[in-house]
């Protein structure tokens, strides 16, 4: 009688132990966010997290810019033991939800209104047919050039506003001795020139329908071919040494006045501030010449998680994400601007300002685009493939009715 | 007891590791093959489409680049490198007084990892940082050497580098060939009159034919896994000019979730170890019937 009472007890108590634990909302959260600025920008979302009475289990994965991290995710995710919230972007949501391991977080969202506060196409991506499975981070502008105030000013050159003035500015700083595009031969580098070239003389139609619906007629048009053609001449600004530099390499040839631009992700402005260049000042900003805006939003998806405690953890979370403090603090660090669009702006610094007042016009124009480049429009297969063309002929001498058909048939035998 | 115990210990302790060998080589090459033939993309699935990624994998424009340099890189690479160290360990074996610091100092890049060599060689070769700055430094403003930037040239970089790691490997390799060819031979033939180079050619180095052997199936090996070397020097650039199997499997399977894609490109390069190590075996095998 005795025994069955210990027995008794001791399963009460362990239930009750167990139920104690359970009311607290737990996390595992896995990220690639581990430079300075972004470790800082994760500490505070970590920070608020504890506050309201969470446990963080914090998995960050470094390397390959999210490749490693990817790898332990599939590791993860096969193995039947899924984090609670993972850093993923734009297609690759859609992808992991084909698989049938998201949640859905629609609750959370409902409750705090984020339909009314999130820009519709990014929106969007945070949707799983319709229910929401993805918390946005940031806004990040991919089609951004960069300038040298002071060699700007000393060449008598004003930011370009179309693509035939860039060239002559170019041209003009070429025959000075300057650098007039400071760029790094990586492939994901030749890309953002690519669309920001693309997106500047197509326009944004053009750019939906070639790289967002992968529409093969517009692959294989003549706008296209001037694209190619706009991109030879780019090669031609750039300096010889140029193969495999690191981004933040040509930031600083654009800050030390080697070179005068740089098109590049709001990123950039990171190296200039971190430099203690000032906006309008000691550099510029300004949008690549044409209509429109890329954005590349950074996003947590939600996993399917056992447990009402972690399923709690991953709601607490998403309310986090979106709130208006973390997008503040957060972009603050990391150079790129809120996703929602009632934050207040006040500390944020000239740039930002002029990206965001630019998404919300090209929001309501519809010419709010998502970059190919970074992942944003197309699933890893088909953007790789469109990579791989234009990488292979801004590094050759192809010319540009050959670029358009090899894009066709390799975005073709990517699908 | 202890009788039955001594016969069957080896096949005890061999146990594990042929255990082990059976299911994580072969049997994760059996399920490469599988993945192969379907149709995955960022998590493996398991129904058999058939041929398609072999088909895609053909087509590519990108895997022609990876797969013909290869064979330029494969070649060079081999040869250069076993000509190098044929001729050092031949230089070496003089009975020269400072013979052991010397083979040191060769092999000693051996001891480096392909990251370090090919991030040193980068920095080396890079135009605007290392030999060709260097050199108009000193006033010849028109040398040039920017092969790192060019992409028809990139590839016979990545061959400079692999051979300055592997030379020095195969001269030790050689020289414990040359040390192992009968002195009473030699001697013979220096009492006959016999020019060294004539010596050379005709006995000591037709009896080391295994050690050649070896050397090729050592550098092959390396030629066809070699990676990290591509990845710290070139990264692949310019463009893709400096893919090789390996890194375009790497390319596939980690950053663009195509996952059957990287499967096939794998296969293949399993097919081409095979081409050059089963005619291997067999000539082992066949001699050891003899």
């Amino acid at each position: 009688m005795n025994t069955k009472l210990l027995i008794a007890a001791t399963a009460a108590l362990t239930i009750s132990i167990t139920s104690m634990a359970k009311a607290e909302p737990q996390a595992e959260v896995l990220h690639w966010w581990t430079s300075g600025g972004e470790a800082k920008s994760v500490a505070v979302l970590q920070e608020e997290f504890s506050a309201r009475g969470g446990t963080w289990t914090d998995m960050p994965v470094a390397g390959g810019g999210g490749d490693a991290a990817m790898t332990a995710l599939r590791a993860r995710v096969l193995s039947g033991n899924a984090p609670t919230a993972v850093q993923l972007k734009g297609p690759a949501i859609q992808e992991w939800y084909e698989e049938g391991v998201l949640a859905d977080i629609s609750s959370v969202a409902n409750a705090q209104g984020w339909a009314d506060v999130l820009p519709a196409s990014i929106a969007g991506h945070m949707k799983c047919e319709g229910n929401w499975c993805a918390a946005p981070v940031n806004v990040h502008r991919i089609d951004w050039i960069w300038a040298n105030a002071a060699v700007l000013a000393e060449n008598g050159i004003s930011m370009p506003t179309s693509w035939e003035e860039f060239n002559a500015a170019a041209t003009k700083l070429q025959a000075a001795g300057i650098t007039p595009l400071a760029h790094g031969g990586q492939a994901w580098q030749d890309a953002t020139v690519f669309e920001a070239v693309a997106l500047g003389i197509g326009g944004p139609k053009f750019f939906h329908k070639a790289f967002v619906e992968l529409d093969e007629d517009t692959l294989k048009s003549d706008t296209m071919k001037a694209v190619f053609d706009q991109m030879r001449i780019m090669r031609g600004f750039v300096d010889s040494n140029f193969s495999g530099r690191d981004w933040n390499l040509a930031t600083t040839m654009v800050m030390n006045g080697e070179a005068a631009f740089q098109i590049m992700g709001d990123w950039a402005k990171g190296e200039f501030l971190a430099a203690g260049k000032r906006p309008g000042i000691d550099f510029l900003c300004a949008s690549t010449p044409g209509d429109g805006f890329l954005y590349n939003v950074d996003s947590f998806a939600m996993f399917d998680v056992d447990g009402a405690d972690k399923e709690e953890g991953q709601m607490l979370l998403a309310e986090l994400i979106v709130g208006k403090n973390f997008q503040k603090v957060f972009n603050m660090n990391k150079g790129s601007i809120p996703a929602r669009v009632d934050v207040a702006l006040d500390d944020f610094d000239p740039c930002a300002h002029a990206s965001a007042q630019d998404m919300a016009a090209s929001n309501s124009g519809g010419s709010l685009l998502p970059s190919y480049a970074h992942g944003m429009a197309l699933r890893g297969a088909q953007s790789g493939a469109i990579t791989d063309v234009v990488t292979a002929h801004f590094n050759s001498d192809m010319s540009s009715s050959e670029a358009v058909d090899m894009l066709a048939s390799a975005v073709a035998n990517s699908l | 007891m202890s009788g039955w115990l001594e016969k069957q210990l080896p096949k005890l302790v061999l146990a594990p590791s042929f255990v082990a060998i059976l299911i994580f080589v072969y049997g994760f090459i059996g399920w490469t093959a599988w993945v192969s033939f379907t149709k995955s993309k960022l998590l493996p699935r398991y129904d058999i489409v058939g041929l398609i990624q072999y088909d895609r994998l053909f087509v590519s424009p990108r895997w022609d680049v990876a797969f013909s340099n290869l064979f330029i890189f494969g070649c060079l690479f081999i040869i250069i490198s076993m000509l190098l160290g044929l001729l050092l360990a031949i230089l070496l074996d003089q009975k020269i007084r400072t013979e052991g610091i010397i083979r040191t100092i060769y092999l000693y890049p051996m001891a480096l990892s392909m990251i370090v060599t090919g991030t040193a060689w980068k920095w080396i070769l890079n135009p605007g940082l290392g030999l060709e700055a260097m050199v108009r430094s000193w006033g010849w403003e028109s040398f040039s050497f920017n092969w790192l930037v060019d992409p028809n040239m990139a590839i016979y970089t990545v061959v400079i580098a692999g051979v300055w790691q592997a030379s020095g490997f195969v001269m030790a390799l050689f020289l414990a060939g040359l040390r192992s060819v009968d002195e009473e031979i030699i001697k013979a033939a220096q009492v006959d009159g016999i020019p060294t180079w004539r010596i050379y050619s005709s006995i000591i180095l037709p009896s080391m034919a295994a050690i050649f052997l070896s050397a090729f199936i050592v550098l092959a090996h390396l030629a066809i896994k070699s990676f990290d070397l591509v990845i710290a020097l070139t990264g692949g650039g310019p463009g893709y000019a400096t893919d090789l199997p390996a890194t375009y499997m790497y390319t596939m399977a980690f950053s663009r979730g195509d996952i059957g894609q990287a499967a096939s490109s794998a296969m293949i390069m399993m097919a081409v170890v095979f081409a050059i190590v089963v005619p291997y075996l067999y000539s082992e095998l066949r001699a050891k019937n003899d």
